[in-house]
């Protein structure tokens, strides 16, 4: 029984040409296994080596079993690099006879490592607002006393006695409820850097400290300062810990999208070995087993199906809501749905590679990409704690050297109140949530967003190019009309017409190749087969020299069109397109061919028009075709007859007239137009999408992704604006405010505790905020 | 009063040394495994060295809890990670050119920097 495919020479799903993103639970090694291509690597995880000596017994376990040429402990990480053809579970076995447990590096799937995540975050959650508590039922009580009896001064001995317990309290409650916040501050600042933590354990140390200074050496402090701020410290230390538990279920919601993806893929999966079927996890799945799907399973891995006809239910990665017919020859992706029959299908990619995965890693860079606009964000995040820290102490001095008195109190509680309500956080957070709701949502509508980039400049789209054939069109050609001209025989031109034709991959091409095989026609050999790129072709076929292309290729060719000029031009009127076809330099026919247009091209167009954007529709077809199918489809602009290489000099054109120039095509022949665009739409139909080649792509067929996209991207780019608003405004306000520069005019001094407050809340409105956009809905189609 | 205002000052200027002006050492990416720390708000070690002109690979460890620890970027490189928590985590680098990439969480206030000479 062997589990590895090793045909290609390269191993299955545990092959070494993992990236950055693959197995997160150990390393990979860079001994001299790692690139050895005849033979299967594996890794495992043991269990229970405890000591160095079981390096010895495990490795000489694994070398023992039947395939395996090598195997190399890493003890400090606990994993083993096993190459060779053994199976899987041979090793294990191996492993557990020796005495301990293994189990496979790359079983570690995502769905666990996002359970474990919950868990984890489930374990801090609870453990913050058992600390908000803990902080709150001291300072509450506490600040309800100042707040009924005004009675916070240090004057007579038993207040001296009565404030010392307290400050001892609030001293417990820093230790157990705001430790992180001072272990925190305290690394960093060995780190020469500064964060949130530091703003807080500077802010209510500061406090803390003061108030036990007024406790222990009340008359180092003038009369009327001798406040105690230890209800302030435990109100805040237990608000921020309440604000940063809240954040984190807030969080939660905002990868909601990316938890549904996952979910997508199974568990398990049935395969056909030796002739048996075993229930296998998907991770064991290798390239070339036969996997069997019964109705109402998942697709485990992707493949093509080699026995059974179904219907598949694709939705879940295209948003096509109609299930897809397949039989023998098709492809089926991972994570769909099998809803009718029951089918064997050859796994074609597994692990990483399949269409799942690729989708589920792209969202999740994107969701962890910024996008330019919150650069001076970042920008003055970096800056942002030191210049609180300064404007803290300037306060205090300001305060100092002209404040009223008890100028020592205000000094501290505006450098106090300055270094609590300034928030970092809310700032940072501002544009990555909003981004990652944004193209969470947009990947569940069928759209894959490459990054915040591209997201951004989707939503100042103001032109789109559209290329026809396989955007607005089906992309299927079918033969309509086959004009044959003086004495030709209609079945004689159709069969040398498709056997010139049968090398090329043309859609065009394609369309006569079928309707010749519709018809029973045999094909015959070519020879000198030449393509006359944006013109035609030509080739020799029984010793007959053949030419098919376009009007211009005959004139080059100085070829007698006659009367059949106008005919074509007849029949492009109607939307089809005509093609010249000569034998021996002789005109023989015209062969028109036609594309129907998607059904929901024109309502997805108008949708594009009703926001405002610039709809161009792109050909290669000549003009008459081009107008036909533009005015069926509603589009006012068009360029006819573009070679693919002038593609992309449309596309400046365009730019050059100012417009943001979004263009959408099939990802593998409009590479270049697509990446000279301001934003490039790559189409995909059904799961089979080149998501590397555009900056968006859609993976239904459908042109509404498009306006999809450009709305989801201005809903998102929306709401990252309320939040870099709101945050500005909340520190640029807030800031000053706190250092009190209201008090000349107003009298106004804040508060710190309602500057713990603010603070702890301010990020907590960024998060919901963003959260406001999964409620985002694409308009009705 | 004076001293007072003295005091406030240098503070000011101690801030701005140490936090802009001070550059501290960097650990240098060698023979022996180097794991860089995700802990109490900071990585550590946060300035690394590594050679130029061939790929590397960096292990990170996140021991912290707190969700922004847990994405690690490197915008320059379109580098970005999720960090399991105490798992180690390997980054691999391409080939680069001399010069200083930092690295950095979402938020920025984890903060780091790879300097390639």
């Amino acid at each position: 029984m062997s589990s590895v495919n090793t045909e290609s020479g390269k191993p299955g799903c545990h092959k070494d040409t993992d990236n950055n993103t693959q197995h997160h639970n150990h390393e990979n090694g860079s001994g001299p296994h790692n690139h050895v291509d005849s033979a299967a690597h594996q890794e495992l995880i043991i269990e229970g080596a405890g000591c160095a000596s079981c390096v010895g017994k495990i490795e000489s376990a694994l070398k023992a079993v039947p395939g395996v040429e090598n195997a190399e402990m890493n003890f400090a990480q606990r994993t083993v690099s096993v190459i060779g053809n053994a199976a899987a579970s041979d090793l294990l076995k191996a492993v557990e006879k020796a005495g301990y447990n293994a189990k496979l590096a790359a079983a570690e799937n995502e769905d666990d490592a996002l359970a474990e995540k919950e868990k984890a975050d489930q374990v801090y959650y609870k453990r913050l607002m058992k600390e908000t508590w803990i902080a709150l039922s001291l300072g509450g009580p506490l600040m309800a006393y100042a707040l009924i009896t005004g009675e916070v001064n240090v004057n007579t001995t038993t207040e001296r006695i009565a404030w010392l317990v307290v400050g001892i309290l609030t001293f417990g409650v820093l230790y157990f409820s705001g430790k992180h916040f001072f272990v925190g501050a305290w690394k960093s600042f060995l780190n020469h850097s500064a964060n949130m933590d530091t703003l807080i354990a500077l802010g209510t140390g500061t406090a803390w400290l003061y108030s036990m200074v007024v406790v222990f050496f009340p008359d180092a402090v003038p009369d009327q300062a001798r406040h105690v701020y230890f209800e302030a410290t435990a109100i805040i230390i237990g608000l921020i810990d309440l604000g940063l538990a809240l954040e984190l279920k807030a969080r939660g919601r905002t990868s909601e999208a990316i938890k549904r993806l996952i979910g997508l893929q199974a568990k398990t999966a049935r395969v056909i070995r030796d002739d048996k079927e075993l229930d296998i996890a998907i991770e064991l799945v290798l390239l070339n087993d036969v996997v069997r799907v019964r109705p109402g399973e998942k697709i485990p891995v992707d493949g093509e199906v080699v026995e059974g006809h179904t219907a598949i239910d694709e939705s879940m990665l295209t948003g096509e809501p109609m299930p897809v017919e397949k039989a023998t020859g098709d492809t089926v992706a991972a994570g769909t749905i099998n809803k009718s029959g029951s089918i064997l299908f050859k796994a074609t990619r597994v692990g990483k590679d399949t269409a799942l995965a690729q989708i589920i890693n792209m969202v999740k860079r994107a969701q962890n990409s910024k996008p330019p606009i919150g650069r001076l964000a970042d920008v003055i995040s970096a800056y942002f704690v030191p210049v609180v820290m300064i404007i803290a102490v300037a306060s205090a001095l300001t305060w100092l050297n002209f404040g009223p008195e008890p100028a020592v109190a205000f000094a501290i509680v505006s450098a106090t109140t300055v270094l609590i309500i300034a928030c970092p956080c809310a700032l940072g957070l501002a544009t990555p949530m909003s981004v990652m709701v944004g193209v969470g949502k947009a990947a569940e509508a069928g759209v894959l967003i490459r990054n915040g980039e591209a997201l951004q400049t989707a939503s100042k789209i103001s032109a789109m190019i559209l290329d026809k054939t396989g955007t607005i069109t089906l992309g299927a050609p079918k033969v309509t009309d086959v004009l044959v001209a003086g004495e030709h025989d209609e079945q004689a031109v159709l069969r040398l017409a498709a056997t010139l034709e049968s090398g090329s991959e043309h859609p065009l091409a394609m369309a006569i190749v079928e309707s010749a095989q519709e018809r029973g026609i045999e094909m015959g050999k070519v020879s000198n087969f030449n393509a006359i790129a944006g013109h035609g072709v030509q080739a020799d076929v029984d010793g007959k020299t053949l030419l098919f292309g376009n009007e211009k290729l005959m004139r080059e060719r100085t070829i007698e069109l006659g009367d059949f000029v106008e005919k074509a031009q007849a029949l492009a009127a109607e939307a089809k397109t005509p093609m010249y076809f000569a034998v021996d330099n002789k005109l023989a026919a015209i062969i028109a061919v036609a594309d129907p247009i998607k059904e929901d091209s024109i309502a997805a167009i108008k949708r594009l028009q009703h926001n405002g954007i610039r709809v161009v529709m792109l050909t290669g077809d000549n003009r008459a075709t081009a107008k036909a199918v533009a005015e069926k489809a509603g589009i006012k602009e068009f360029f006819a007859e573009v070679l693919p290489e002038e593609k992309s000099k449309k596309v400046q054109e365009l730019q050059m007239e100012g417009e943001v120039v979004g263009m959408t095509g099939d990802g593998i022949n409009d590479a270049p137009a697509l990446a000279i665009a301001n934003v490039g739409f790559a189409i995909g139909t059904g799961t089979d999408v080149a998501i590397e080649s555009a900056d968006i792509t859609l993976m239904r067929g459908s042109l509404h992704g498009l306006a999809d996209a450009i709305a989801v991207s201005k809903a998102t780019l929306r709401n990252i604006k309320q939040n870099l608003f709101g945050a500005f405004i909340y520190n640029v306000a807030g800031v000053p405010f706190a250092a009190g520069v209201l008090y000349p005019f107003l009298g106004l001094l804040l508060n710190p505790v309602i500057a713990g407050a603010a603070m702890a809340f301010s990020s907590l409105t960024v998060v919901t905020n963003a959260n406001r956009l999964r409620l985002f809905k694409a308009q009705e189609h | 009063m004076l001293l007072i205002n003295i005091a406030g000052l240098a503070l000011i200027a101690l801030i701005v040394w140490w936090f802009w002006l001070y550059k501290p050492k960097e650990a240098e990416l060698g023979e022996s495994d180097l794991v860089i720390t995700v802990e109490n708000g900071t990585y550590s070690p946060s300035r690394i060295k590594v050679p130029t002109g061939e790929p590397v690979e960096i292990k990170f460890i996140r021991k912290d809890q707190s969700p922004c620890s847990e994405t690690l970027l490197i915008p320059e490189l379109q580098i970005s990670d999720t960090l399991p928590l105490n798992k180690l985590k390997t980054i691999q680098l391409p080939a680069l050119a001399a010069g200083e990439y930092a690295f950095h969480c979402q938020m920025q206030m984890y903060r780091g920097q790879i300097t390639v000479k």
